[in-house]
């Protein structure tokens, strides 16, 4: 048999996927089959890389060279030069911001350089299907050693010196968590993994479990043995088809080879875990309406206490985490709680993965040390903002969480200091926006949000969000009055005070954050009808500029209305009424002649 | 579709969602994405009512669990289900043109199918693409970078796909 002389890293998360991945690796194997190489190029497809702008990825080994943005064409290509001649192919590699090339990036870039890898270590590195794969990298090392080497009471004392909160909002410390529902005598007990992420801009639980989903399966069976449970269930939401299936092969390889089932690594002790799947309905990553939607009914949320630790699902004791907080786990039992605790700060250990989105140059996953300040995070290792435009502000934590203005970015991420500032780290998810954003415009979209979210069974939240997006809505069509900023206020107060869940009682954040920082937008909004940022439709025009229009006609064929008049070579006009703000024809035009004009 | 039919998969998708589970009651949920599956995207309140006998509870009952999730539907929908991401970063990634786009070269509204039943146009919470926003789903593929022309081409070569089939 022939020896493997390179292998082709290819990324296959979603994004890579959705922007073409099939393709490049098909072309991939049909050029190496065609050119006798398929014996000595292994073709390996990953999990996410992280920087899902650059896509769809491939890394070849052993020289590391990092190819981006490939098409078919492009994997014929690499095929015929750098594999069969050994001639890098440049037009794929990496381009720095001057243009320069790097043929490895993720040795010299700060978004992979300034990484610390330990939720997202196998992400991009192994095949997310094969467990021998998983093992090669030590999978399910941890899990023999909590199994043989350790009590349940040593790995909780190693979760504590972990100081390891949980990552999918609320930053529950989890050793107690854990401690909590061990303590517990009533029996049996249930382990649940909580991937119905949902809050918008948050996509690393997706990327876990698409990329590395042996690491979920043995971490919630080391808690399955500490706590003493025999049954596991995983809530994965629809939206993530190909999580789903990932994770259900993981669970058949890993029964297969005996790490989950009965006898596990034959000491006697038996866990097995179930896949659960959720239906559209946000509210469900709220862990007693998880619960409720696991037991096969509507996903509504109960009052809490009792927590799930005493009376969770079937209402026996029930540990609940999120899939990167169980991600972290396994890593914790291998070096240590303290070993994890050197990264990050007081109050905030270890590491957290963000999603990078929005207005920000490398769009995708990183992970890095808690305490990282925001400003780091974004013009550091994001690249900043695009097209040369300032930030305006970065919104965090999704439809629960605020947004930090361009003045605070300063900031260490810590789970107070986000508190502090009126927002949450949440499960990580960074939306820039820069100038051409509106911040009305923004907290009218996460109460759109919240209010289709509702799942109606408290009145504050089923009868006071839609109160409030009506109201936002007058203000962004300019029907606004300075009264109505004070009854949001008054209402949002109402509405956080008195809900049942964490969905209602956080939903008003997005706007009581906004009002705090941009106050002059709302003002703005309701005393001089103007939208500042220009993006709130019913409030400016979009004008062409006689002295620079020189009547090329672009504008008036590209309108989808027919509002653009005027003669070939001559001054072209918008009607007004017919206009409908599109902004087609400001992308057409070349001369610069047309612009939005508020009020 | 005639009752034995409708009785047949009905029947299936329980009878292959109870040998996988332990318990009864928390069966519901998977056993309605399967009869979804079944009848090709809804669920027909014939299958419903069947079921509740199967499962030996009152139709208000498997009823509220189907009307409570927004990926469930009780009304016929189309061969492709466009799942457009409606959520901020794809919002401020101009998703709203896409949106648009949809709607125009479609001719319909969110929650409604095609008069040649092709296609069902629904807008869907973060779909956790947002790399690559704006993002849509068809049925379970992914489409990202999403602009007006891109939108075309997608639904284009659907359409195409499916003419020749029809040939």
């Amino acid at each position: 048999m022939p020896t493997v002389e390179n292998t082709i890293l290819i990324c296959a998360g979603g994004a890579c996927i959705s922007a073409g991945e099939k393709s490049v690796k098909n072309e991939l194997e049909d050029a190496l089959k065609e050119y006798a190489l398929n014996e000595v190029v292994q073709v390996v497809e990953t999990g996410c890389m992280g920087s899902c702008d650059l896509g769809p990825i491939a890394v070849i080994y052993p020289e590391g060279v990092f190819y981006q943005k490939l098409n078919a064409k492009a994997a014929r290509k690499i095929v015929e030069e750098h594999l069969l001649k050994g001639r890098v192919v440049k037009e794929y590699l990496f381009k720095g911001d001057t243009g320069e090339i790097k043929e490895k990036p993720q040795e010299e870039m700060p978004f992979f350089t300034e990484q610390v890898k330990i939720a997202t270590r196998n992400l991009g590195v192994v095949d997310p299907l094969s467990v021998e794969e998983f093992i090669a990298q030590d999978g399910f090392f941890s899990l023999h050693k909590a199994l043989k080497e350790m009590s349940p009471e040593d790995i909780i004392d190693e979760l504590k010196k972990s100081e390891i909160r949980g990552r999918g909002g609320a930053g529950f410390p989890t050793g107690l968590k854990w401690e909590l529902t061990r303590m517990n005598k009533d029996n049996p007990k249930y382990v649940i993994c909580n991937a119905d992420e949902g809050d918008p801009g948050a996509f690393m639980d997706r990327a876990i479990l698409e990329g590395d989903p042996f690491n979920i399966v043995e971490a919630m069976t080391i808690a399955g043995y500490t706590i003493g449970a025999k049954k596991g269930f995983i809530y994965i939401r629809a939206e993530y088809p190909l999580a789903i299936e990932r994770f259900s092969n993981a669970l058949e390889e890993s029964r297969k080879m005996g790490f989950l089932g009965d006898n596990i690594l034959n000491t006697g002790f038996n866990f097995d875990i179930e896949i659960r799947i959720g239906a559209g309905a946000f509210v469900c990553g709220e862990e007693t309406a998880l619960i409720n939607s696991v037991e096969g009914k509507r996903g509504i949320p109960e009052v809490k206490p009792p927590f799930p630790a005493e009376k969770g699902l079937w209402d026996k004791p029930t540990l609940n985490n999120n899939v990167e907080t169980y991600a972290n786990i396994p890593m914790i039992i291998r070096n240590g709680g303290e070993w994890f605790a050197q990264y990050g700060v007081e109050g905030s250990r270890g590491t957290k993965v963000f999603a990078l989105a929005g207005k920000i140059k490398n769009t995708g996953l990183v992970e890095v040390p808690m305490g990282i300040t925001l400003k780091k995070l974004i013009y550091e290792i994001g690249g900043g903002v695009p097209n040369g435009k300032k930030i305006k502000a970065v919104q965090t934590g999704g439809p629960s969480g605020g947004c930090v203005p361009e003045h605070l970015l300063d900031t260490p991420i810590t789970y107070d200091n986000m508190k502090e500032l009126g927002t949450i780290i949440g499960s990580g998810g960074i939306i820039v926006m820069d100038e051409d954003d509106c911040m009305v415009d923004v907290a009218k979209f996460f109460l759109d949000f919240t209010v289709e979210e509702s799942c109606g069974k408290c009145t504050p939240c089923r009868e006071g969000t839609p109160k409030m997006l009506e109201i936002l809505e007058q203000i962004t069509s300019g029907e606004g009055t300075e009264e109505d900023l004070e009854i949001l206020k008054v209402l949002g107060q109402h509405i956080m005070e008195n809900s049942l869940c964490g969905l209602g009682q956080t939903a008003p954040q997005p706007v009581v954050s906004t009002m705090r920082y941009f106050w002059d937008e709302y003002l703005a909004h309701v005393s001089e009808k103007r939208c500042p940022a220009k993006r709130c439709k019913s409030l400016f025009r979009v004008v062409i500029d006689e002295n620079k229009c020189v009547g090329c006609t672009a504008c008036a064929r590209v309108c989808p209305v027919d509002a653009i008049t005027g003669n070939p070579r001559e001054v072209h006009e918008i009607d007004p009424e017919l206009c409908t703000r599109c902004g087609s024809c400001l992308e057409v035009c070349r001369f610069d002649a047309i612009s939005k004009v508020s009020p | 579709m005639s009752t034995e039919e409708i009785k047949k998969k009905v029947l299936n998708s329980y009878n292959e969602c109870k040998s996988d589970s332990l318990n009864e009651d928390d069966i519901l949920l998977n056993t309605l994405h399967s009869l979804q599956k079944e009848f090709d995207g809804y669920i027909p309140l014939e299958a419903a009512e069947m079921l509740s006998e199967l499962m030996d509870k009152p139709t208000s009952r498997i009823n509220e669990v189907l009307t409570f999730y927004t990926m469930l539907s009780t009304k016929q929908r189309g061969k492709y289900i466009i799942r457009v991401c409606k959520s901020l970063p794809c919002h401020v990634a101009n998703g709203e043109k896409v949106i648009e786009q949809l709607k125009k070269r479609l001719n319909i509204d969110f929650g409604k199918t095609t008069e040649d039943g092709l296609f069902t146009l629904e807008q869907s919470s973060c779909l956790g693409l947002c790399g690559v926003s704006p993002v849509m789903l068809i049925n379970s593929e992914a489409y990202g970078n999403l602009t007006p022309e891109k939108v075309n081409k997608i639904i284009d070569e659907i359409t195409e796909k499916e003419r020749g089939v029809s040939k």
